[in-house]
């Protein structure tokens, strides 16, 4: 097995056992992102910087420091800010962005270790679920690189599966961890809102926004939640609950465990090769041991109205501070400030920010905000008691990630609703903030198909035991795009 | 809801947007088949239903009103379009 297919707890024990060495894996996954060129995952690659740290982590290792993940080479979504380095969130906005600080989340996996390769491709603002809006252009999927990787992590994802990192960082405010991780055949955790620190990602919808890690496996998800997870005086939303030890409940039995089929996530709209393979992936559960039920979430239908009046809305609000004068673009020879304002703001935006930018705008203008703003809160606690009244019958809930899997390069970039349903399994993980996951289960005309696990708030130890439990009865986490030549297919 | 190109451009000026004419009519449709969409929540009934801001009712944590970070105006300036003498600058606003 080459080095870029083996999982980071396999790289671990290689580094640790002198196989090699953490610039000799560097430099691996640093030819591999040349090679690879073609599939645009990474908008920074940061060369230099990522060998003179594999450097630094061979000699601490030598000198007896064990780090977590010591000399692991990882990437960053380019939604985190990395000191020095640019910070673009895929934006013409911030496009000449270098960030003044680092993340929390990029502070604690560096204090780990890890070896930073780059910044990984998103759509624009997070705004998308193909990567097709990003400024930088559409990541390619690397099962097939005429379609689209998913969004809008799409660039950690197609990294990830591609074998041009070991593991990336996301974010999901509507399911932009688990849809690009169902569409590129990797695992993507999306944790309990709150429980890994927002401070230094760049805003979209700050309620439902939460990062998470996307890994080759449940196992390596669970060691990089460790680090990612825990409390931040820098963000007040951040939960003050002790981290568990992630990995501890990981090889826990799954008899007895209760899992609930969500029956409106199996009603029309799911593609049918889709279903069978999420048929399969309960057979398999049962096998394990769980007792499978059906369970109901009456407002799961209203998740995606609901979503597209809150998430603009945050979104209207946070990106008025885009305005040209303090950092990000600015247009050239205003003729006097609101020129200079509506110019910068115009010209450094692309359509779908600009979009969601005017429907925030909108739902929260005076007349309207009831109507819309009010009236979303108030479905978004339906949905949240719709999970707590399933979570008094069942321990996680199992569905499909998305309807289909990944569909073609431009195929829905001129129908935005066909776009948004694409969310329509995902978003209610954002709006009651509940932790979830994706995990490969099977192909679909041989392009991957990722299912999804729901926990209760907290339960990322849940979901990440059973999705491991299903790791080790299956290998459909261990299939790679292999050698997808772009050059020739694309 | 439809959304008319008057509207559209009404919220333009809200949030220091500008579009163009082709921009105008797409932004009026594209708007308007969001909105259709997001029509569908007053289907269900909310009398009552206290709005969620927050997925675990969380309030705002306040700390000490205490200095905890340094001044960093270099830093910050350096990512600056335009700068002067440690000032941030912008088009001539009075004449």
């Amino acid at each position: 097995m080459t080095l870029h297919e083996r999982s980071i707890i396999e790289q671990l024990d290689d580094l640790n056992t002198g196989k090699y060495s953490a610039v000799e894996l560097t430099r691996h996954y640093l030819d591999r992102i040349q090679q690879q060129e073609a599939l645009n995952c990474y908008i920074t690659v940061m060369e230099e910087k990522a060998l003179a740290t594999a450097n630094a982590a061979d000699t601490a290792r030598a000198e007896g420091h064990n780090h977590l993940l010591g000399g692991i080479p990882i990437a960053h979504k380019d939604i985190f800010c990395t000191k020095g380095i640019k910070t673009s969130a895929g934006s013409k906005m911030l496009d000449s962005f270098i960030a003044p600080y680092d993340a929390t989340v990029v502070a604690r996996l560096a204090a780990a270790g890890v070896v930073t390769l780059g910044k990984t491709n998103m759509d624009e603002f997070a705004m998308g679920s193909s990567n097709e809006t990003s400024f930088y252009g559409p990541v390619l999927n690397p099962w097939d690189p005429t379609r689209v990787p998913g969004g809008s992590s799409g660039g950690s994802a197609a990294a990830v599966a591609a074998g041009l990192c070991a593991a990336a960082t996301g974010t999901d405010t509507g399911g932009s961890i688990r849809q690009p991780s169902a569409h590129c055949g990797i695992t993507g955790l999306k944790p309990t809102y709150g429980r890994i620190s927002r401070w230094g990602m760049i805003a979209f919808a700050s309620s439902l926004d939460q990062a998470g890690p996307m890994a080759r496996t449940a196992e390596d998800a669970a060691l990089l939640l460790q680090v990612m997870s825990g409390s931040d005086s820098l963000d007040s939303t951040s939960l003050a609950d002790p981290v568990p030890d992630y990995r501890a409940d990981l090889s826990r039995s799954l008899e007895g465990l209760r899992i609930g089929l969500c029956e409106d996530f199996f009603a029309t709209g799911l593609e049918a090769d889709s279903e069978q393979v999420i048929q399969e992936a309960i057979a398999v559960f049962e096998q394990l041991g769980a007792k499978i039920s059906r369970v109901a979430l009456p407002h799961i239908a209203q998740s995606i109205p609901a979503y597209y009046v809150i998430a603009p809305a945050e979104a209207s609000a946070n990106l008025s501070r885009f305005d040209g004068i303090r950092f990000g673009y600015r247009c050239e020879n205003p003729s006097n400030l609101e020129d200079l304002y509506r110019r910068s703001r115009s010209e450094g935006f692309g359509e779908e920010v600009k979009r969601r930018i005017m429907i925030g705008a909108f739902t929260l203008s005076t007349g309207y905000y009831d109507a819309y703003y009010r009236k979303a809160q108030q479905i978004r606690r339906l949905i949240k008691n719709d999970f707590q009244t399933a979570f008094e019958q069942v321990d996680i809930l199992l569905g499909p990630t998305s309807p289909q899997p990944a569909f073609k390069l431009g195929e829905k970039t001129e129908d935005q609703v066909a776009m948004y349903l694409q969310d329509i399994y995902t978003i209610a993980g954002n709006l009651a903030g509940l932790p979830a996951m994706s995990i490969p289960a099977g192909f679909s005309s041989k392009l991957p198909v990722g299912v999804q696990l729901i926990g209760n708030y907290m339960q990322e130890g849940r979901i990440l035991n059973a999705a491991h439990q299903f790791q080790q009865q299956t290998d459909w986490h261990l299939r790679s795009p292999g050698s997808v030549d772009v050059e020739a297919k694309g | 809801m439809k959304i008319t190109e008057t509207v559209v451009k009404n919220i333009a000026d809200l949030t220091q947007l500008t579009f163009n004419e082709r921009e105008l009519a797409s932004f009026s449709t594209s708007m308007s088949d969001i909105l259709e969409l997001v029509e569908q929540m007053q289907q269900v009934d909310t009398t009552g239903v206290e709005p969620m801001s927050n997925p675990l009712d969380a309030t705002q944590r306040l700390r000490k009103d205490a200095v905890t970070e340094e001044n960093q105006r270099d830093t910050y300036q350096s990512i600056a379009p335009e700068t002067e003498d440690g000032l941030y600058l912008v088009p001539k606003v009075i004449e």
